[in-house]
């Protein structure tokens, strides 16, 4: 293959451009969340050129959601190239790719398609620095859609951050909106880790938001209060905020406040933002979509019994997805993803204790 | 089903006879020898020391020496070797120091320090999954220009897993520079090759993914070194991934903690011994007056000093301290880490 090796220009483009949205606050435009992750995906490929982008329909087509679309045109087909139907070899590639020193950016096509590759996840992507004491390692990103509420055939609406979480090694970041999601993937495709990041399918057109123009950076690990209340602490992530948010507004009609406190990022956990919220309302309600035992949500309820059990004035409450497979199409989905009712009957059990 | 490429008949005679011309240069053929004379001997001492509870569970490699030698020496510096578990002698041909190959079979996290210019990677453990990475490796070389080529190791019961197929459909499709060489020795722990595939001449399945595919004698010093070479010269000519089936045969039990009585009559792995590499090694290198007592005496010693000096190298590091268990988990300690190290401590 001809033309100019990868990997000669270091990421100092990249980090040049570091500046404060607030810097140029006349250059932003409207995007929802798929356009902002393909703007941030557009912006690592021009300002890095280790990354490369691959995964199934990456291409040409632009990825089945469009996250890559127009990509390939302008970046050619070296750093945005498809990849055979085959996830652990998506995955293992993307090791392989990584260990010689490139930033590669792979795509599960949907999350719960992830599973053929959970050898190469447990045993190397999370693994590979620690085993070889930091001598090599996988700064690998692997987005993919998950999530449901989009009525999608069967097995395309799976939550499964709990087997990333629980898996050392691997950060995992689930954003809830365009701007933050940016910012978020910028991150990760600087961070030296390894990284999933998980695109809720129900908010990739559902929102839009004033996006900055110029790359920035939101630093992982750091959850965020994103409504601030008095009487009780949503903890939540992903798609399920704006369900928490909903709740909040409803609840807030009736002169209950309650703060709303987004993780972003499930590993590293940021346990001081939560931990510093319960304290001050004094009751917590755990909401994801994913099945409720051994989900997130358990160590996080967790963490709460532990560090704050004198400062609660009502049982940590969960409300998640049954513990049954997600249905496909419309006929149940809504019954078994969580919605402000589910959010706001475990608010009243938790005010009423 | 083809028949294994072979030069050397077991008991050392050159195909075409004693006036025969070597394939390849005297001093080569000598460099391979004792490169694998090497590995026997850390082979055999690693073997001592596990006996010893000096080292802990040890996969021997006896009888894959040329195999792995003859393929690992086809790379030059800069290249990838990419070792399973029971490829400690490709990856000791390749650079590994010997001391930090002990350190490993003793678990010490020293035994990841590699030299910083050692393109190698770690012994894989789970069966095949080193392949995709290996890919990932050789089309990294192809973005970046790098010009080197990646060598994989798997075995015949490797050959089954999925990621065996995934690797070597991708490494068709990107038109790798990756050479994939499997082991043939027989056995997966206790299961045959005829238990573990229908098609036993694993080399023919590369026609299935449009690559070149080929079987050599895998106890076949010249063999191996003459395919692998060919596979090298192409993958960095821009030719793509070829397939190496050595043929060897696994005389030592999987592991030290294995025992072969219980699956395979050992009578016959004893009759397999005579056609071990070394043995065909050692006549040929007498018939062609490129060996005597002098020169045995001579690498004899030279082994010894250089284990002796490794182990005692590898002796005076000191135990790892607790809290090393939760370091390089990240680039830096999160809060989760930071809380087991305070509780190593």
């Amino acid at each position: 293959m001809s033309g100019p090796g990868l990997g000669q220009r270091a990421a100092s483009a990249v980090s040049d451009e570091r500046e404060s949205p607030s810097q140029r606050p006349a250059e932003v435009s409207s995007l929802n969340m798929v356009q902002a992750i393909n703007q941030a995906l557009d912006q690592a490929l021009a300002g890095d050129d280790r990354v490369v982008l691959f995964g199934q329909d990456v291409g040409r087509l632009g990825g089945v959601f469009r996250a890559s679309d127009s990509l390939q045109q302008k970046h050619g087909e070296r750093r945005v190239f498809d990849a055979p139907l085959a996830e652990s070899g998506i995955v293992g590639f993307g090791v392989g790719l990584a260990l010689a020193g490139l930033r590669p950016v792979a795509e599960i096509q949907f999350a719960g398609f992830l599973y053929p590759a959970l050898d190469q996840v447990m045993s190397h992507v999370g693994r590979y620095r620690h085993r070889t004491r930091g001598r090599y390692t996988v700064p690998l990103v692997v987005r993919a859609p998950y999530g449901g509420g989009v009525h999608t055939p069967e097995q395309h609406a799976d939550s499964p951050e709990a087997l990333l979480t629980h898996t050392p090694g691997i950060k995992v970041v689930v954003p809830s909106s365009p701007e933050r999601a940016k910012g978020l993937l910028l991150a990760a495709i600087d961070d030296p880790d390894p990284v999933f990041y998980l695109e809720a399918i129900k908010l990739y057109r559902a929102v839009r938001e004033e996006v900055p123009a110029a790359p920035y950076r939101h630093e992982l690990g750091r959850a965020r209060v994103v409504r601030p209340g008095d009487a009780l602490t949503l903890v939540s992530y992903g798609g399920m905020i704006e369900v928490c948010l909903a709740a909040a507004a409803v609840a807030a009609r009736e002169g209950v406040e309650l703060e709303v406190v987004d993780l972003e990022t499930l590993v590293p956990f940021d346990e001081a933002t939560v931990f510093e919220s319960v304290g001050r309302t004094g009751r917590a309600v755990v909401v994801h979509e994913a099945a409720r035992t051994g989900g997130f949500g358990a160590e996080i309820a967790a963490r709460i019994a532990e560090r704050m059990f004198y400062d609660l004035q009502a049982p940590v409450g969960r409300v998640a997805g049954w513990d049954a497979p997600y249905p496909p199409f419309t006929s149940l989905e809504h019954h078994y993803r969580p919605d402000a009712a589910r959010v706001l009957a475990a608010v009243r059990d938790a005010l009423l204790a | 089903m083809s028949e294994p490429r072979r030069y050397v008949s077991p008991d050392g005679r050159l195909a075409g006879g004693a006036a025969a011309e070597l394939p390849v240069a005297s001093d080569e053929l000598l460099a391979g020898y004792r490169a694998v004379r090497r590995a026997r001997h850390f082979d055999e001492r690693a073997v001592t020391l596990q006996r010893q509870g000096r080292l802990g569970v040890y996969a021997p490699f006896r009888g894959q020496e040329a195999a792995q030698v003859g393929t690992a020496l086809a790379l030059r510096s800069g290249d990838w070797l990419v070792p399973s578990y029971r490829e400690t002698a490709a990856a000791l041909t390749h650079g590994l120091p010997l001391a930090t190959a002990i350190l490993y079979w003793r678990a010490h996290p020293a035994g990841w320090e590699y030299p910083a210019d050692l393109r190698l990677l770690p012994f894989y453990v789970p069966i095949a999954s080193q392949l995709t990475h290996a890919v990932g490796l050789a089309h990294a070389s192809t973005l970046t220009g790098d010009g080197a080529v990646t060598m994989v190791y798997v075995g015949d019961g490797g050959s089954s897993e999925g990621d065996f197929h995934e690797a070597l459909n991708m490494a068709a499709v990107y038109r790798a520079p990756v050479v994939f060489v499997v082991q043939n020795n027989g056995w997966a722990i206790s299961v045959p090759t005829a238990r573990q595939m229908g098609n036993t001449r694993i080399a023919d399945r590369a026609a299935g993914y449009g690559i070149p595919g080929t079987a050599v004698d895998g106890n076949d010093l010249l063999a191996v070194t003459l395919a692998a070479r060919e596979a090298v010269d192409l993958a960095r000519d821009g030719g793509g991934p070829t397939l190496i089936e050595a043929v060897t045969y696994r005389i030592a039990p999987h592991t030290t903690s294995d025992d072969p009585k219980r699956y395979r009559d050992e009578a016959v792995t004893a009759e397999r011994e005579a056609e071990e590499p070394l043995v065909r090694l050692d006549a040929l290198l007498v018939e062609r007056g490129l060996w005597g007592d002098g020169e045995e005496g001579a690498l004899r010693a030279a082994l010894e000093r250089e284990f002796a000096s490794a182990l005692a190298a590898a002796d005076e590091r000191p135990l790892p301290a607790p809290e090393a268990i939760v370091e390089h988990v990240f680039e830096s300690l999160s809060a989760e880490q930071r809380w087991a190290w305070e509780a190593l401590r």
